[in-house]
This record gives C-alpha cells, sequence and structure tokens, in this order.
C-alpha cells in the first residue's frame, strides 16, 4: 500500500489535499520558514545590540525589527507550529481515526494562515510597525507604521487558530477508534485538547481587540481614547485575557511533546497518567484566571495585584506536578539517551528555571523592580525558547522518521541538541543579569556598563542560530539520504508507531489493536537503534 | 437522490457524523460568544465610570425599534426551530415557508436597524465622537465612548444576523428543491442554533442600549 506522501502527485494534492498528515506537514513547512525569518530578525537584533551605540540601525528600525520579531515568531510560529504542525499530523493516528472530524475545514485552516501569514508578511514589507507584538494603545492607534496590515494578518491567523482548535476538540470526542477511552489516549493528545479549549475560548477576545485598535488606528474611532470616554488600560486587560492563555497555547504542546519523548526513552509508564493529564487542563483552566501579572504597574490596585500574582503562582503548582512526574518517570527507568531525549533535558533545566523565574516575577515588590527590563525577556524566552522551541526540536527529532519515513544522524542530531542548548544559554543567562542590573528592553543602545553581557549574548545568539542551521542541515540530508526507518525506530509502545512510517494514506492498513500507549511492562529492555542511525 | 443518507468515510456511521457536527457548531458558537464578550466588558467598564453619559445615551434610543426588532427576532427564532421539527416530521413544504418567513423577519430587522442607523446619522450620532452633536453635549465626556460602543456592537451583531439569514436562505432553497430532506434535518438544526445565537446575544444588547436608563 502507497503512503501518504506517494498517494498522490502534483502542487495541487499537497495544497488542496484533505489528509490531515499532509496539511500537517504543510503546516510545518510554513512554520518553519517563520522560524527562520523570526530568527533572522533577532540575530539582527543581536547583532546591533553587540556594541552600547546604534550602529548599522537607527532607533525607528530597532524598533520595528523587535515589533516584527515578536510578531513572526509567537503568531506564524510558535502558536500554530506544535497544535496545527504535529497536532495535525498525529492526533487522528493517535485515537486510531481515519482523519480529523472535518477535513475540508482543516485545510480551510492552513489557508487561513497562509492569507494571515501573507497579509503580516505585506505589512512588514511596506514599513512593518514598531508598536511591539502587543499593539499597545494610544500608540499603536497613532504610530504612522504599517500597524494595520499587520493587525489585519494577525486578525486573521487567529481564526486559522481557533478553526483548528474547533476540529480537535470535536475529533477527541466524536473519532476515538473503540476501546479507546479518555484515559487510553497518548498524553499528547490531552495536550493537544487542553491547547484547542484555549485556542477556541481566549482567541475570539484577541481578534475583538485588535479590530478595534484597527479601527482606532484607521478610523480615528478613539475606543481607548480616554478624552473621548475609552481607557487604554482596559485595551491591555483584553490583550493579555487572551495573550496570557496563549502563553499556555505555546507551552502546553509542547508539555505533550515531553511527556511522548520521556515515555519512549525511559521505556516506562509515566508514574501517573492522571496527574499530567489533569494538570493540562488545570493550567489551561488557571491561566484564563492570570493575565493581570502583565499591568502590575499599570495602575492596578494593591489587591488585584496581590490576587493576580497568586493566581499566577497557581501555574507553577501545575507545573510542577508535571516536572515532578516527568523525573518520576526517568527514574529508574530504562534510559536510552537520544537527540530527542536531549532536547527534553534541555527543556526540563530551561523550562525550570523559566518556571521559577515566572513565580518571581508573579511576586508583585518584585516585578516593580524587573518590570519593561531584560529580566523579563529572559524569563518569557526561558519558557518561550527554552520550553517551547526546545520541545519542538525534540518532536522535529523524535517524529521525523515517522513523518519522512527516514533516519536522521544521531550522532549529528546530538551535536545540534548541544549546540543550541550551549547558544541558548549564552543568550539568555547574561540577559537576566543585565535585566536586574536595571537594563530597559526595547532600546537600540545601552551605557557603556552593560556592555560585556551583551556582548556575551550576541555571541551566545551566533551558536544558537548556528545550532539551528546545523539541525536544518542534518535533517535535510537525512531527508535525502537518510537511512529507512521502519515502523518502530525508538521501539516506542504509543499508537503512531504502530503503523507504517511514512503512513498510509488512511492511517492504518489494517484496524490496529490500540491498547496500551505505553505499556512496557513485558518488554525484556530491547535495545532501540537509537545510537547509529 | 441523497435521501439514503450515507456517512462520509472517515466516520464510523451517521450518528457520530451528526454529533460531530452538533458538538462542533455547540463550539463555534461558545467561540462566538467570546467574540462578544470584549465588547460587554467594555460596555461595563465605560458604564461604570461614565454612568451619567451611558444613561444619557440610553435613555435617547429610539425604545420602540429596538423593541420591535426584539419580537421581530424572537418571532424569527420560533419559526427556524418550528421549521427544523417539520423537517424532522419531512413536512418539506412547511419547512420550507417557515425557514422563508424566519429570512423575511431577518430582513426586517435590518431594515428597522438601517432605519434606526439612518436616524443616528442624521443626529450627528456618529461613532468616534466627531460631531456637533457631541461638541452640544461636551460635559458628558463618555458620551462618544458610548454612541463608538453601540454602533460597534450593534454593528457587529447585524453582521451576524446577516451571515446567519445567508445561511438559511442557502437551507431553505435546498428545502424548496427538495435536496435537504429529513435525515438530513441536522443540517438544518445546526444553522438554526447559529441563528438561536443572534437571538441570544440581541436580548443582551436590547437591555445593554435601550433600557437601562
Amino acid at each position: 500500500m502507497t503512503d501518504y506522501l506517494r498517494a498522490d502527485r502534483g502542487i495541487a494534492s499537497w495544497l488542496l489535499t484533505r489528509d490531515h498528515k499532509r496539511i500537517g506537514v504543510l503546516f510545518l513547512v510554513a512554520t518553519g520558514v517563520a522560524l527562520l525569518v523570526g530568527g533572522l530578525f533577532a540575530l539582527f537584533m543581536r547583532l546591533e545590540l553587540a556594541t552600547p551605540e546604534a550602529t548599522m540601525i537607527d532607533e525607528g528600525s530597532y524598533n520595528r525589527l523587535f515589533t516584527l520579531h515578536g510578531v513572526t515568531m509567537v503568531w506564524l510560529f510558535m502558536i500554530p507550529a506544535i497544535p496545527a504542525g504535529f497536532g495535525n499530523f498525529l492526533l487522528p493516528i493517535m485515537i486510531g481515526a481515519e482523519d480529523v472530524a472535518f477535513p475540508k475545514l482543516n485545510l480551510a485552516s492552513f489557508h487561513v494562515y497562509v492569507v494571515g501569514a501573507l497579509v503580516t508578511l505585506f505589512g512588514m514589507l511596506i514599513g512593518g510597525a514598531d508598536t511591539g507584538w502587543t499593539f499597545y494603545v494610544p500608540y499603536a492607534a497613532g504610530t504612522p507604521t504599517a500597524v494595520i496590515p499587520i493587525l489585519v494578518g494577525v486578525f486573521v491567523l487567529g481564526w486559522s487558530s481557533v478553526i483548528t482548535g474547533l476540529n480537535f476538540i470535536v475529533t477527541v470526542h466524536t473519532m476515538r477508534a473503540e476501546g479507546i477511552g479518555w484515559f487510553d489516549m497518548p498524553l499528547f493528545v490531552w495536550a493537544i485538547y487542553a491547547t484547542s479549549i484555549i485556542q477556541v475560548l481566549a482567541t475570539p477576545v484577541l481578534g475583538m481587540s485588535l479590530a478595534l485598535v484597527g479601527l482606532d488606528a484607521g478610523f480615528d474611532l478613539g475606543v481607548f481614547d480616554p478624552e473621548r470616554g475609552g481607557d487604554p488600560v482596559l485595551y491591555q486587560h483584553l490583550f493579555w485575557f487572551y495573550s496570557h492563555p496563549a502563553v499556555y497555547i505555546m507551552v502546553l504542546p509542547a508539555m505533550g511533546v515531553v511527556t511522548e519523548t520521556i515515555c519512549t526513552f525511559a521505556r516506562k509508564n509515566p508514574l501517573s497518567y492522571r496527574a499530567i493529564a489533569y494538570s493540562t487542563l488545570g493550567i489551561a483552566f488557571v491561566g484564563f484566571l492570570a493575565w493581570g501579572h502583565h499591568m502590575f504597574t499599570a495602575g492596578m490596585s494593591t489587591f488585584d495585584a496581590a490576587a493576580f500574582g497568586i493566581l499566577s503562582m497557581l501555574v507553577s503548582i501545575f507545573s510542577a506536578i508535571k516536572v515532578f512526574t516527568w523525573v518520576g518517570t526517568l527514574h529508574r527507568g530504562a534510559i536510552h539517551v537520544s537527540t530527542p531525549l536531549a532536547y527534553v533535558f534541555a527543556f526540563l533545566f530551561l523550562f525550570v528555571f523559566g518556571g521559577m523565574t515566572g513565580v518571581a516575577v508573579a511576586t508583585t515588590s518584585l516585578d516593580v523592580h524587573w518590570h519593561d527590563t531584560y529580566f523579563v525577556v529572559a524569563h518569557f524566552h526561558f519558557i518561550m525558547v527554552g520550553g517551547t522551541l526546545t520541545a519542538y526540536l525534540a518532536a522535529l527529532h523524535y517524529w521525523f522518521p515517522k513523518i519522512t519515513g527516514r533516519r536522521y544522524s544521531e550522532r549529528a542530531g546530538l551535536v545540534g541538541a548541544v549546540l543550541v542548548f550551549v547558544g541558548f544559554t549564552t543568550t539568555f543567562v547574561p540577559q537576566f543579569l543585565l535585566g536586574n542590573m536595571g537594563m530597559p528592553r526595547r532600546y537600540a543602545t545601552y551605557p557603556e556598563q552593560f556592555a560585556a553581557l551583551n556582548a556575551m549574548s550576541t555571541v551566545g545568539s551566533w551558536v544558537l542560530g548556528l545550532g539551528l542551521a546545523w539541525v536544518l542541515g542534518v535533517l535535510a540530508k537525512a531527508l535525502v539520504a537518510g537511512a529507512r526507518a521502519g515502523e518502530d525506530p525508538w521501539g516506542s509502545a504509543s499508537f503512531e508507531w504502530r503503523t507504517a512510517s511514512p503512513p498510509p494514506k488512511h492511517n492504518f492498513e489494517a484496524p490496529p489493536v490500540l491498547v496500551g500507549c505505553y505499556d512496557y511492562t513485558g518488554e525484556a529492555d530491547g535495545e532501540p537503534e537509537v545510537r547509529h542511525a | 437522490m441523497p435521501e439514503a443518507a450515507t456517512h462520509e468515510a472517515h466516520f464510523e456511521s451517521l450518528e457520530r457524523q451528526k454529533m460531530a457536527a452538533r458538538l462542533g457548531t455547540w463550539v463555534f458558537l461558545a467561540s462566538e460568544l467570546l467574540l462578544f464578550a470584549g465588547l460587554l466588558a467594555l460596555y461595563a467598564s465605560g458604564r461604570a465610570s461614565h454612568p451619567e453619559a451611558f444613561r444619557y445615551g440610553v435613555a435617547h434610543a429610539m425604545v420602540w425599534a429596538g423593541t420591535v426588532n426584539t419580537f421581530v427576532l424572537l418571532t424569527s427564532s420560533f419559526c427556524i426551530a418550528r421549521a427544523v421539527h417539520a423537517l424532522r416530521a419531512d413536512r418539506r413544504r412547511l419547512a420550507g415557508a417557515l425557514t422563508g418567513l424566519t429570512l423575511v423577519l431577518a430582513v426586517a430587522f435590518l431594515a428597522l436597524k438601517g432605519y434606526e442607523y439612518h436616524h443616528h446619522l442624521a443626529h450627528g450620532q456618529v461613532p468616534g465622537g466627531r460631531s456637533a452633536y457631541f461638541v452640544e453635549h461636551a460635559e458628558l465626556t463618555g458620551l462618544p465612548a458610548f454612541f463608538t460602543l453601540y454602533w460597534i456592537t450593534t454593528g457587529t451583531h447585524a453582521v451576524h444576523v446577516t451571515v446567519g439569514a445567508a445561511v438559511l436562505a442557502f437551507f431553505g432553497l435546498s428545502i424548496v428543491r427538495g435536496r435537504l430532506r429529513a435525515p438530513r434535518a441536522h443540517r438544518l438544526e445546526m444553522a438554526a442554533l447559529y441563528w438561536h445565537l443572534v437571538d441570544a446575544i440581541w436580548i443582551f444588547l436590547w437591555p445593554m442600549y435601550y433600557l437601562m436608563k
């Protein structure tokens, strides 16, 4: 039987496909391009910051640069990459379904993504915006830059996200194969499910808020103009009502990847399936109640600030439940070190680091000191890059054989993981120190005393860039010349490995027996072929 | 004929497919509610900080038009609900007629809303607060916010009415042409659900912008 890659030929068979696997691949390619573009913006920014003076670009261009970096990374890469990319490819297979519930809608969500991305790109090409990725009013309503097309682009991207989330929720509820109950599914599905709920419920609020800013900017409606009875801080509330949960849209799928990877390479059941499943829902829920911590210094009462601070800290309890469950799963497991697991180790370290600093900035008295400094920049990059990007890379290596049917070189993959980890820490640890010393974010220049740490951070960004380029090279080479993967190269028990690699068009050739996705009890610790592929 | 209702290949049964359609619609409705939630939050905040201006705005609304429109929408919702029942019982002509009646009421709603908008424009009650009307009422600093919100909220609602009417028109034609019959009545039911949402949102807008003086 032919696999999904060879089932149909030609560009149209890809761009008009209704196969969730192909749509997943399309999303992976599109978001991969976004990662590249956003990464180049970041490298350029770090290059400018290598020395205290403005050397290559002026302040205005610098403002555009960090805005475009944020917009690209958040909306074009991180929100869709794992859910719409890996989620699309894997979710139906993991529940034994032939496809998602609404395949046409699924394709539409990709087309909507492309339209949104093109509009955003158009806005970037005609000058970009200089508002930051948060589009705060009143500045966003009056900036002379091309903020409107970027707002429209992000608005459209939001609908892609809603459609994907809706599709996944319905798919998990109605498409599970017979015998797969809620607690029989691989935990990645739980992560995608919880993410989908956030996408469906939070994104419309963002859409409306951005539409209102767009109306302010385009037609001078003054919705948030205090002179006309509006309230600019209210915009911040509406924006973060989405964008704080959006952090969990970005990190919950990453956590799902971590669970899958750890169970496979520790050859063990998760220490507690339910602890992971419920804490996933817990994060999704509490995530909706924490948004106010972005506004501690925006004129919030002490009581509100304390309430939001405590609610924010609740997130760390659920996160800690996960971290301990992961570590407990690794404990006394038959651990096989491989590239995906190396990334997961990096994730565990960086995520805990980022999470702990998150508890620190949720403390109002400390936040007043760190607000709008590099400390906050470092904190969220530890979660977003150290957490999500690292897990994304783990996923890329872990499921590469399943998606492409080929193996990458394990040794080269590990080199990439080390480069990324070293590059990341060298880039962002200095930023914690800089922020604590009082260096504000979003400036192209800075006083002489910050020079050494900034230089270190810039060198780190080169190593990180080199690491990502290395990963791209390794996987590109594997795509052309990699060895055949076979059905289950990692020796995983999870459902997606019980079909051919790449899977046939309808996922399973014969109705599969799907029980025990983490069942390694009967296994005599067989060596998986992870050392030299 | 498509009467022998078959399910799409990736579903295991027609029952499952219907369940998916229903759940999908409800999830979509939840998402739509959140779209309006931001506007409701803006109203609540605006009203809390500018109670006089908001009360003034509500007191000068065209109460009769808003109230008539409430009854128009409620009646239309009733019609489409009956249409679903009729289609399930395979009474096609009745279902078609009731869907048609719903459409007529939808158009009536939009026409009356349009008349109201026209009236507001004639009095300078424009979104954005840039007109002589707002200069005359300069002491009510929140009045521009009230009218801007009024236009955006009812405008967004009117867009939903229009989209809902278009969907109903499509299904109405399918019923009349005999392409949509009892076995697939759930499709009309989904459109009706959406129509009820449009209705339910208006039930909130009515007191907010016409009654709460």
